[in-house]
């Protein structure tokens, strides 16, 4: 017999259903008067803080092609100089006026999510690499059964995305761009996520 | 909030078998939304160790408070009075202070406030069902609300989800994010439901079985259920002698 090592497992994970924008969103389906506002709402950035302000727009779909209305997104980034506002942030302080955590329940009719946040600065790799500047992106639905994790990165850091050590742990380079934001406009980008099949995004086991 | 030192260690690995997997077609849902290629591994970096932190001044005095927070004055929803409590814990065992703890349900009913919802039970004028706290220095944390009612859905065609309360915990890495239910004590339901069922582990799904708790339940006013959470644990950083980045 040895000494029981004493750690207690997880909690598994269930599905967040189809009404998690009533815990997480309530404002969102009309249940107001609770919360003053829904946590994670509106722009991630104020008058103060650093940065360059970008849009991101995006849908999910699922494996038939269609886009999920009860999804929930959230987003956690780096602050323009590519510190997280953490505890956990070692390296330095992040910018006071930005938090980089948002949430986004999707549009009621179409399902699209909406992030006004600022592009974050790079982030080192556990080696010291750098990693091209990237938003984890965390999502959850009816019919998930455990939240994904994906990273959406920009397309126009050709360079910097071509050195990143996370891009480059895909072994099928093909599926790497399903991680690059497509621009729309000036500092205006789309990322689609895709749950299953043709175009299936990159999620990872963190 | 602690007066222990922020921890930057990486997380343990994820227990995936304790995990439902993402395609169980039992649960219809799954089949379309359930990703087919291998999640990429990734030991977490800098950004998914870290998380925001969210402080106790943003909670208002009855968000954790679902029999009063949506009732008009004077009035409260109907149905059994209970009060959940329990702690946030990692998987060394350790409290969690300051973890966001936010939680949704069905009224007495069995039936959500919600445009979508279809289920002919009655709404309850004076219940929102949804409600919010942070866990305290030691990662308790407790809430009052109305036992929720089991319900219908379309599933298969008689599907019914046992009883239970959403919680949706966020502690101090984006990657200990979590979104769970929580079950009580003794409802037939819950070996019979297509949800509980996409855990793979029986032990597991027992873990998400809240109790009855008659040392707290408050004598005549309401029952207690203790429902503890697990999130993921990290180790320790004694060992880290090389700075990171620059
Ligand atoms: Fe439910």
């Amino acid at each position: 017999m040895v000494q029981p090592l004493g750690y207690i497992k997880e909690s598994a994970s269930q599905t967040a259903g189809p009404y998690v924008h009533i815990g997480c969103t309530p404002n969102f389906v009309g249940i107001h008067g609770i919360f003053d506002r829904d946590l994670g709402s509106g722009a991630l950035y104020n008058d103060e803080t650093r940065g360059t302000r970008v849009t991101i727009r995006g849908t999910v779909y699922d494996g038939g092609g269609y886009a999920l209305r009860d999804a929930l997104v959230e987003i956690w980034q780096a602050d323009d100089a590519g510190f997280y506002n953490s505890p956990s942030e070692t390296r330095g302080e992040a910018d006071p006026n930005f938090l980089g955590w948002g949430r986004s329940p999707g549009d009621m009719d179409t399902g699209e999510f909406v992030f006004e946040t600022i592009k974050p600065g790079r982030v080192p790799f556990k080696d010291g690499r750098w990693m091209a500047p990237h938003i984890t992106f965390w999502i959850v639905a009816r019919g998930i059964n455990i939240g994904l994790h994906t990273r959406m990165y920009f397309p126009e850091d050709e360079a910097a995305n071509a050195e990143d050590p996370v891009l480059a742990r895909i072994e099928h380079k093909d599926r790497v761009p399903t991680l690059i934001a497509k621009k729309e406009g000036d500092n205006t980008y789309r990322f689609d996520i895709r749950l299953q099949g043709e175009g299936e995004t990159v999620f990872f086991d963190i | 909030m602690s007066n222990r030192p922020p921890e930057t260690g990486p997380f343990f690995a994820r227990d995936r078998d304790i995990h439902p997997p993402a395609y169980t077609p039992w649960y219809k849902t799954s089949i379309l939304r359930s990703p087919q290629r291998a999640l990429i591994s990734l030991e977490g970096t800098k950004s998914e160790i870290t998380g925001p932190v969210f402080g106790h001044g943003m909670l208002n005095p009855l968000d954790n408070d679902l029999i009063l927070n949506y009732a008009k004055p004077g009035e409260m929803p109907i149905g059994p009075r209970i009060l959940v409590h329990g702690r946030v814990l990692d998987e060394r065992g350790a409290g969690v202070p300051g973890a966001l703890v936010e939680f949704w349900q069905a009224n007495a009913g069995g039936r959500y406030r919600h445009k979508k919802e279809t289920y002919l039970a009655a709404v309850d004028p004076n219940f929102g069902g949804v409600g919010r706290t942070i866990t305290d220095e030691t990662g308790y944390y407790w809430f009052k609300t109305i036992q929720p009612g089991p319900y219908p859905w379309p599933n298969g065609v008689n599907d019914w989800r046992p009883a239970h309360i959403h919680f949706s915990i966020f502690g101090h890495g984006f990657q200990q994010r979590l979104i769970t239910q929580m079950y009580f004590e003794g409802d037939p339901l819950i070996w019979r439901c297509p949800i509980v069922k996409t855990v793979p582990d029986e032990d597991a799904i027992r873990r998400l079985v809240a109790p009855l708790d008659m040392n707290a339940t408050i004598p005549m006013d309401m029952r207690a259920y203790k429902f503890d959470i697990v999130l993921r644990g990290r180790r320790s950083t004694f060992f880290e002698n090389r700075p990171e980045g620059n």
